[in-house]
């Protein structure tokens, strides 16, 4: 099925989920230090990553950080639940995703599905080859081409995590439609309508300042008060 | 924040003017009044000895005057008197004495042996009194204050004697009265100089007594002040002590008092604290193997049926348990978490009638809830705490009251003492059991708390209410355990509804 790179220091609880993922059909490597799981990363050359944030040697941040700076692979957070402040720096260091352990090997499977569902073309079918440019559209200096899954400003490809990528489509399918915080968490990240809200917050941010001119004044990613976000319209 | 770190707010005592009643039972004005009292009669005791020897030594001087006056107006006209006197010399003998005494306006009476009087005293009028005549007849001047028809007079008598050694007496005594009434006048206005001094000098005596009264209430208001500041929570409090007075024994105590209660607070809010952490570092210990446990339950859950019975229900209850553990412990540290204050409250305006269904949906209860959930309704909160509200409560309900339960939703304006405070989301979960034994309310959001003393062990940790509690009281809002009127338990949310503002 999958590639999943899996960083956990804890010895069993790494050979459990990799245990679970493995009958559930994915390849798993796991790695118990950050350094050998960013070594990791260039020999398996996973499709996603299940990154500990209490990583013994380097913070899981660092890790996640590093891995950004060069991919644009999924990354989810596994965390204990409410461990607030390291939810927010592991989204803002780019995570997509994250998991509160302890977690079923279905709630990992399930996550997994979604971020890699994120991760493809949003219809699903994949691009039809017979129209590639039909596909890109134009707001602003903004160029979103949703087959090719790409995006570019000023004609400079954007190195978009998947989660900010699907958000992005989202959104801007319906140029100047509101999505609630509730809506969003539901659609892009596949969660409970009572999710964390603050994935929502934190993906915006990045993605501000990936695409806007200014992230105190935003022209694509609008915030509306007290309902939520919309894109544009420009 | 745990509960010792919070302020105790007590109602605190006015600080503003008192009234006019308690101004007068003060301790200042107690100092006044009794100071004042001390100045009075210092002052007229003073004033009183001193107008007795002013007096005394006036009347001295007027009886001193007037007796050597006669005595040197009787040596020198008695010369010129006849020996043995007549009737008609005594007479013109006063005549002549009473001239020369205009001066002293004196009445002169003389008198030879035992003869009468001359002049004879006005009838009515009070002659010389009887001690005076005795004493003068045998040989000895004398005087007497008199009063005579309310007016002080001198009485002054005078034997006289023959010139020459012996000194003989000749028989002939005089007597004079002198009006004293300038001498009255006098001693009058020493009254009124007394008077007229000491009622200044009481009303300077205000100005030192209030001195002094501020100066022992200064002392007295900072203690009370102090006490107030400990009572509001401030234990760091202290006095500054100065001098060595009672009342700077006092403030030493005071400090001292203050000093102990802080130390034992403190110690106790350490005890509490390592307590907490005890709690939340176990659950974080166990959280890891738990991790590991629960990553493979599925395993075993797949797996049991391939097993033969009794290997498959021990792998199956190991299954249920570790969930059933692993929930307990997430409820555990969710409580640390509240006691460490570090439970944060993410605000989101949302709809809350959806927020509710959402909850109800998400556990597949759609069926087993009945729900009045108004449209349009929309608040500022935290959906994934009011998730959880909502999730305990209404697991609450399902286990222990009974099916159908109810779950309503209402707003509500608040009127406090006339006033508009604010409106209200209030979100009531109602079951049709046999509702809550009326002892046991008052305990049923406490932690690990069992109605049921048998302690049978159901679905929840024991802190789910404790829990719901907790993410209520995030929301500055509170929640009632009561029973229905027609049966049940109800439970009710009462929350601020907060609209607009940012979110966070």
């Amino acid at each position: 099925m999958s590639r999943v790179l899996l960083i956990e220091d804890d010895r069993a609880v790494r050979e459990g989920v990799t245990l679970t993922l493995r009958r559930r059909g994915h390849e798993v490597e796991g790695a118990p230090t950050g350094e050998a799981g960013l070594a990791a990363l260039e020999s398996f050359r996973p499709d996603l990553v299940l990154l500990d944030l209490m990583l013994p040697d380097k913070s899981g941040f660092e890790v996640c950080r590093r891995i950004r700076a060069t991919q644009q692979i999924p990354i989810i957070m596994l965390t204990a639940r409410g461990d607030d402040i390291d939810v927010v720096l592991g989204l803002e260091a780019g995570a997509d995703d994250y998991i509160v352990k302890p977690a079923r090997g279905e709630v990992l499977e399930a996550r997994i599905r979604a971020v890699l569902r994120r991760a493809a073309p949003v219809d699903g079918g994949g691009p039809d080859p017979a129209v590639p440019q039909a596909t890109a559209e134009t707001h602003g200096d903004l160029t979103i081409d949703r087959a090719g899954l790409l995006v570019s400003k000023h004609g400079q490809d954007l190195p978009l995590a998947p989660s900010e990528m699907k958000l992005l489509l989202y959104l801007s399918a319906t140029p100047g439609r509101v999505f609630s915080r509730q809506q969003l968490l539901e659609h892009v990240w596949e969660h409970s309508y009572h999710g964390d809200a603050r994935l929502v917050d934190a993906c915006v941010m990045r993605l501000r300042t990936k695409v806007e001119e200014s992230t105190r004044s935003p022209r694509y990613i609008q915030t509306v008060r007290g309902f939520g976000y919309r894109f544009g319209p420009v | 924040m745990s509960p010792l770190n919070r302020p105790v707010h007590l109602r605190r005592p006015s600080l503003g003017r008192p009234a006019l009643r308690t101004l007068f039972r003060g301790l200042r004005a107690r100092l006044v009044v009794a100071f004042l009292l001390v100045a009075a009669l210092s002052a007229l005791t003073t004033a009183a000895l001193t107008f007795r020897e002013a007096r005394t030594a006036i009347l001295k001087r007027t009886q001193d005057t007037a007796v050597s006056a006669l005595r040197s107006q009787v040596n020198s006209q008695v010369p010129d008197l006849r020996f043995p006197p007549g009737h008609g010399d005594l007479a013109r003998f006063t005549t002549n004495l009473a001239r020369a005494g205009q001066a002293q306006q004196w009445n002169i009476y003389a008198r030879y042996r035992d003869g009468a009087m001359v002049p004879k005293a006005r009838p009515g009028a009070r002659g010389i009194p009887d001690g005076v005549q005795q004493k003068v007849h045998s040989g000895i001047a004398a005087f007497q204050r008199v009063e005579i028809n309310g007016e002080p007079w001198l009485a002054i008598g005078l034997p006289v004697a023959y010139s020459g050694e012996g000194g003989e007496l000749s028989g002939l005594e005089v007597y004079a009265q002198v009006p004293l009434r300038e001498d009255e006048a006098n001693v009058q206005a020493l009254v009124e100089a007394a008077q007229s001094g000491a009622l200044p000098a009481l009303a300077l005596a205000i100005v030192p007594a209030l001195l002094a009264a501020r100066g022992v209430l200064r002392p007295v208001r900072e203690l009370r002040r102090a006490t107030q500041r400990i009572t509001e929570g401030e234990l760091d409090t202290r006095l500054k002590v100065t001098g060595s007075d009672e009342l700077a024994d006092l403030s030493r105590t005071f400090n001292d008092m203050a000093a102990a209660l802080e130390e034992n607070v403190a110690e106790l809010r350490r005890m509490e604290a390592n307590s907490r952490r005890f709690a939340a570092d176990v659950s974080h210990e166990l959280r890891t193997p738990l991790a590991a446990m629960t990553a493979v339950v599925d395993v075993l859950d797949e797996d049991a049926e391939s097993l033969d019975e009794d290997t498959a229900y021990a792998v199956r209850l190991i299954s249920q348990e570790t969930g059933k553990l692993a929930r307990m412990v997430e409820d555990l540290m969710e409580i640390s978490r509240f006691d460490a204050g570090a439970a944060a409250l993410h605000l989101d305006e949302v709809d809350v009638a959806e927020t509710v269904r959402k909850t109800l949906q998400a556990r597949g209860w759609q069926d087993k809830v009945t729900a009045d959930l108004p449209e349009g309704v929309r608040a500022r909160l935290d959906p994934r705490r009011v998730d959880v509200v909502v999730a305990n409560l209404v697991g609450n309900a399902l286990r222990h009251g009974g099916e159908p339960v109810a779950v309503a939703v209402r707003t509500e304006e608040r009127y406090d003492g006339g006033e508009h405070s604010g409106e209200r989301l209030l979100i009531e979960v109602a079951d049709r059991g046999e509702g809550i034994d009326p002892d046991v309310l008052p305990h049923v959001f406490e932690r690990f708390f069992k109605a049921d003393a048998a302690r049978v062990r159901s679905e929840g940790s024991g802190l789910g209410l404790a829990i719901t509690m907790e993410n209520v009281r995030l929301h500055d809002g509170t929640v009632r355990a009561a029973n229905g009127p027609g049966g049940g338990a109800v439970f009710t949310v009462d929350l601020p509804l907060r609209r607009g503002g940012d979110e966070s």
